[in-house]
């Protein structure tokens, strides 16, 4: 079967935003040495943290597991060289909440030998759909595009729902970022080959690879290698060059002109979609048996001296790859790690690379907007809110706290995106606002959870107690029957026995 | 005009007649509010508030025996919510605890019962003679099961 062609979607609002990204594409990639000391955190991942099966002092092989998880939602981490554990640890981190996490820290040897695996090199058509899920599972792959669900529970799920096609995400629209761009036109192979292994794992016959309209070398370099596959269930697609674009409903509707319902995933209108990293992660794991241990990542930004794209072991400090690239220029303000309208700032570089972190982006203080002014209500906002939300309306009533009004307008599908506040002409930091709303309406959610579980457990108590109150007042009643039928004489004759029993004693 | 005051007070009294009827015969609502109250109260079963247990608090608050400000692993938002159901006035918390989980010093349990039988929650879990252990994700930091402790060893653990 050959994948349909569709008329494209279209999206509501987005933004055309400068790209900044000639200046880290001129390069190719340049892999990063092997830095001194490797920090690897233990919660690279949506879920719960990995818990380390290494001691303090244990020697590590290239690609040995470190931490694995314990629970179902979860990705395991592997070491990114060789060498000794010295040391888990809270050290900085780039997160969401919190600024520090544990830290598995290894002292490399620079010797870089690789663990044996078990498994030998088999071809993955081979292999049972069931059997290469769990392969996936322990690779420690998550997904590169920056949210890091871990991938083989997105793929499980996929596998319960009818998926149809599968979308592979390379529209990277978020300015300066480039790492997908670079990705594409470098190891087009490794892509198209991870997207033919999850065909295979999930049996879906229709592959979409989109990529935007301003990446023309990687568009050619995904022709060539499709040209040369003469795989007719892989279709490359091209989008304009919109943010947000590459968002995974976003793309979904773009694609297949399908709306993902509020609250829903991709795959409750038959697609999956999957970052080109990710894919490529894939292949690299199930074909030459490498986990996921190294990312390409971009480093660029007015403050840095030489912007360029690297291949980074996870677990090198951010220091350690700026200096690695030429250092910071003369002026260096803000370090963000992550694009410029989604990605956090944080106030060192000993943070170390992660498995989530596409972008360093060094910038100068100037980049930054004016002061905070009233709420004109213009509307702006809303006319580039690719959900299709109310943000004038959303800044209300979270400035209110009223969270009935908040879930009614939607702010649960809000991706986050920043564009109502680039073009908020009195400079409100919306987005900010409402990842603070969200995070209290989830605070709520769990009280409110928390709250039902111990009524029900009291409940359950209060009932059990009622019920051995009862059996045992039954069996004291009974006991007193059948006392009172056996009539006096068989009373005496036990009250005897004991008198009996009382005096040998 | 007087055609039109008479008409207009028969009115008035019929309609306050049937509502007077309608608000005794009827079945009051204050059963519901009394479920009301207890959803908003966060059933950790502690017993702070001087009752046994959310329910008969909540009981006792839409009786109007109780102030809505008793509950403290609640806190403010919880007097709040209720204030504003009720229709009260706002008032501050009479007493603050901070959010605790209790923890079984395991390596001096004796296994007396004692704590397994206090816990409203059933999260307690050890049989008789042999080591007790809380479970944590179900703990509601009452602190019933502290005092009964014969040997001292559960304490409790804050969470922030």
């Amino acid at each position: 079967m050959s994948a349909p062609t569709f008329d494209l979607g279209k999206l509501h609002g987005g933004l055309r935003l400068p790209g900044h990204k000639a200046a880290s594409t001129a390069a190719p990639i340049a892999d990063v040495p092997i830095p001194s000391q490797l920090v690897l955190p233990i919660t690279q991942h949506v879920g719960d943290p990995a818990q380390p099966v290494v001691g303090i002092g244990e020697r590590v092989l290239k690609g040995q597991l470190l931490a694995e998880p314990d629970r179902t939602l979860g990705a395991p981490v592997h070491a990114s060289s060789s060498g000794k554990v010295v040391a888990i640890e809270p050290w900085p981190v780039s997160r969401r909440f919190g600024d520090n996490a544990p830290c598995i820290i290894v002292e490399c040897d620079g010797e870089d030998r690789t663990i044996e695996h078990v498994e030998t090199a088999k071809d993955f058509v081979s292999l049972q759909p069931r059997d290469l899920l769990l392969q996936i599972l322990r690779g420690g792959i998550v997904g590169l595009g920056g949210a890091v669900f871990p991938t083989a529970q997105k793929l499980m799920q996929a596998q319960t729902c009818e998926t149809e096609y599968l979308i592979l995400n390379g529209v990277e629209c978020e300015p300066y970022i480039s790492c997908d761009d670079m990705l594409m036109r470098e190891r087009a192979a490794q892509i198209l080959g991870g997207a033919r292994i999850l065909m295979h794992a999930l049996q879906i016959d229709a592959c979409y690879v989109v990529v935007e309209s301003d990446k023309p070398e990687a568009l050619h370099s995904l022709e060539m290698e499709l040209g040369e596959l003469d795989d007719d269930r892989l279709v490359l697609k091209q989008v304009p060059t919109i943010y947000p674009s590459g968002g995974e409903d976003q793309l979904v509707q773009l694609v297949t002109n399908r709306e993902v319902p509020s609250g829903g995933l991709p795959t409750d209108v038959g697609c999956l979609v999957q970052n080109v990293g990710t894919v490529a992660a894939i292949h690299d794991w199930i074909v030459n048996h490498e986990p996921l241990i190294s990312r390409v990542t971009t480093v660029a930004g007015d403050g840095i001296a030489n912007p360029m794209n690297v291949r980074a072991r996870i677990g090198t400090t951010i220091g350690d790859i700026v200096a690695f690239t030429g250092g910071y220029a003369e002026r260096a303000d803000h370090l963000i790690i992550g694009g410029p309208m989604t990605g956090k700032s944080v106030s060192t570089d000993r943070v170390p690379l992660v498995k989530a972190t596409n972008s360093i982006l060094v910038v100068l203080k100037t980049s930054f907007q004016g002061r905070e002014l009233p709420c004109i209500r213009c509307g702006d906002c809303a006319s580039v809110c690719p959900i299709q939300l109310l943000p004038q309306q959303l800044f209300w009533h979270a400035c209110a706290d009223n969270e009935a009004k908040l879930r009614e307008f939607g702010l649960t599908d809000c991706i986050e995106c920043g564009c109502c506040d680039l073009v908020c002409p009195s400079h409100i930091p919306l987005t900010a606002n409402f990842k603070i709303a969200k995070g209290r309406i989830q605070e709520l959610a769990d009280e409110k959870a928390r709250a039902e579980r111990a009524r029900r457990r009291f409940e359950a108590r209060n009932e059990r107690l009622d019920r051995e109150k009862q059996d045992r007042d039954a069996e004291l009643a009974r006991q007193k029957e059948s006392a009172k039928q056996a009539g006096p004489a068989a009373i005496a004759e036990i009250l005897k026995r004991k008198k009996q029993q009382e005096e040998d004693d | 005009m007087w055609i039109a005051i008479i008409t207009f007070t028969l009115i008035a009294l019929g309609a306050g007649l049937a509502l007077s009827f309608v608000s005794r015969r009827l079945p009051s609502d204050a059963g519901d509010l009394v479920e009301q109250v207890n959803e908003l109260l966060p059933q950790t079963q502690c017993g702070h508030c001087g009752y046994p247990g959310c329910r008969p608090y909540a009981a006792a608050i839409v009786e109007g025996a109780a102030t809505v400000n008793l509950c403290p692993p609640g806190g403010k938002a919880t007097v709040q919510r209720i204030a504003k159901l009720l229709g009260k006035e706002i008032i501050p918390l009479a007493k603050q605890v901070e959010p605790s989980v209790a923890v079984i010093d395991e390596s001096s349990c004796i296994g007396c019962m004692h704590c397994r039988n206090a816990c409203p929650v059933d999260a307690i879990v050890g049989a008789q003679h042999f080591m007790h252990t809380i479970i944590e994700s179900e703990c509601t930091g009452c602190e019933l099961c502290v005092a009964p402790c014969p040997v001292d060893c559960i304490s409790m653990r804050f969470l922030n």
